[in-house]
């Protein structure tokens, strides 16, 4: 498990927003949504055992966006290192075109962070049969969909328009990629379920987010200093 | 589109819309949802008065410019899939299908603008009365040749990405705008990505990607300007291509990232099809 090691100005803000009636209630609604896997701890400030701290403000943000990069690129790393059975040209193609659009997001995050990004995450993906395309596809629709609904429901708690508009260039990848991967499932579900009665992509909180990620991600992740609006 | 969607569109962003409408939140609620027709048509004038107070101040004219901006590009994407759909030899079946899914989408995205624009308290900008489809000539079958519409349609779609990237900024902060524009935003990505990976599988464009690879990889010269720095593949300043030590190449570092298109750049490139 990697732990982060806060920095100084990181363990003042701790100290600072400690845990303010807002900061509360928002805290206990993540844990109520949280997975077994997942589990926040805004209470157990500067223990280690409060798991990865994303941060606040826009390293959060940011933060949390690296934490999905890192995800999805683990998933598709594997993904080609064990085609499943089947995989046709095509899809070997987009399949690695995404693994390396993931690779370079993550690494973006990460020297776009410098100092305040977090450590690797270490990632569980046992719920995934990676010799199954059923499986594969699935979950690369899940979590591809999934992206972008975290980065559009994010996307205004960022104080500093160069973050939104680097997360502005990444999500609509995300969306072309989610777009790809629904017609290899399902076609002309590029839209499907993703989409409400006025045709917007659906949207998710931090919380929501990552009480879903949580499931495949075996570290701990402290949320519990994200901005919340 | 009515004010019911309207308000639950604000709802999922704020959660506490109903709350800063009225105290009577549960009543307000219900009266949207149960409400007479006479009541939703008669609304949307109340709505407006009513979001202002909601957020205690007029909405910022820079945030109505974008959503008036949003709203021109989709009034001409809306007609060109309304004509291709009717016009275009596009074969039946799962084709013919995608292209009206992408038409009803681009009409519910002007419902919902002219919605957003007229809550806020101003007058959604009108279509035009016609536009010109061949761009002054450059795509002549557009409406005659499927692969031309297709063609036209991929560089319509892209550039409507890159458009309201651009304008991203101005919605800073802004929970309610921002959101709804990053939502179409990315609607409109998985538009283009349906539409390029249709040209690919159909043998128009077997080369196609889902997704921008490099500069303008459409292989149409005449729309250059529509796929300007796109071949970017330094990101704040990071260098992405093999960064850190990764095997990324150019092409997938261009890929990786879509880049923004100034106002000014997408209204001189729509400007030859008629849209101001």
């Amino acid at each position: 498990m990697t732990k982060k090691t806060p920095s100084p100005e990181k363990e003042m803000l701790v100290d600072d927003i400690g845990i303010a009636q807002p900061s509360r209630r928002k805290f206990l609604g993540y844990a109520g949504a949280a997975s077994g896997l997942f589990m926040l701890a805004a209470a157990c400030k500067k223990s280690n055992d409060s798991g990865t701290d994303l941060g606040s403000g826009d390293v959060g943000i940011l933060n949390y966006a690296y934490a999905l990069e890192q995800l999805e690129a683990a998933f598709y790393i594997q993904v080609i290192a064990t085609p499943y059975s089947g995989i046709t040209a095509d899809e070997t193609t987009f399949l690695k075109d995404i693994r390396d659009h993931e690779i370079a997001h993550r690494e973006f995050f990460k020297n776009a962070l410098a100092t305040s990004a977090i450590g690797g995450l270490a990632v569980n993906f046992s719920a995934i049969n990676f010799s199954s395309r059923a499986s594969v596809l699935g979950t690369a629709m899940a979590f591809e969909d999934l992206g972008v609904s975290a980065y559009n429901g994010a996307g205004y708690l960022l104080k500093d328009a160069n973050y939104l508009l680097a997360a502005g260039k990444i999500v609509s990848v995300e969306a072309r990629h989610a777009a790809l991967i629904r017609e290899l499932v399902t076609p002309n579900s590029f839209l499907g379920d993703q989409v409400d009665a006025s045709s917007v992509n659906i949207v998710r909180t931090p919380a929501e987010v990552l009480a879903i990620a949580g499931a495949f991600i075996s570290t701990k992740i402290n949320a519990s200093n994200l901005p919340t609006g | 589109m009515n004010i019911t969607n309207i308000l639950d569109e604000i709802e999922k962003v704020d959660g506490e819309i109903y709350e800063r409408i009225s105290p009577r939140r549960k009543a307000m609620k219900d009266f949207f949802r149960i409400g007479s027709k006479v009541a939703i048509v008669a609304a949307p004038l109340g709505i407006g008065s009513m979001l202002n107070k909601a957020y205690g101040q007029a909405v910022p004219a820079g945030v109505i410019a974008v959503l008036q901006y949003a709203l021109t590009l989709e009034h001409f994407e809306y007609t060109f899939y309304l004509n291709g759909f009717n016009q275009a030899p596009i074969p039946a079946g799962a084709e013919k299908n995608a292209i009206q899914a992408i038409r009803d989408s681009e009409n519910l995205h002007v419902a919902f603008l002219r919605t957003v624009i007229t809550a806020a308290g101003a007058t959604p900008v009108p279509a035009k009365a016609s536009y010109d489809f061949t761009a002054g000539g450059t795509f002549p079958t557009v409406f005659s040749s499927y692969a031309t519409f297709l063609a036209v349609a991929q560089v319509l779609e892209d550039t409507g990405v890159r458009a309201y990237k651009g304008r991203a900024g101005e919605l800073l902060g802004q929970k309610v705008y921002l959101t709804a524009a990053l939502g179409i935003h990315a609607v409109e990505a998985r538009h283009a990505a349906k539409i390029r990976l249709m040209r690919r599988l159909n043998g128009q464009s077997a080369t196609t990607k889902p997704y921008i690879t490099g500069a303008n990889d459409t292989g149409i010269a005449a729309v250059n300007g529509s796929y300007v720095r796109e071949d970017l593949t330094t990101q704040l300043g990071v260098g992405i291509t093999n960064i850190n030590g990764q095997v990324i190449s150019a092409a997938s570092a261009s890929e990786a990232f879509d880049e923004p298109l100034t106002a000014a750049e997408v209204l001189a490139l729509v400007a030859p099809f008629g849209v101001s």
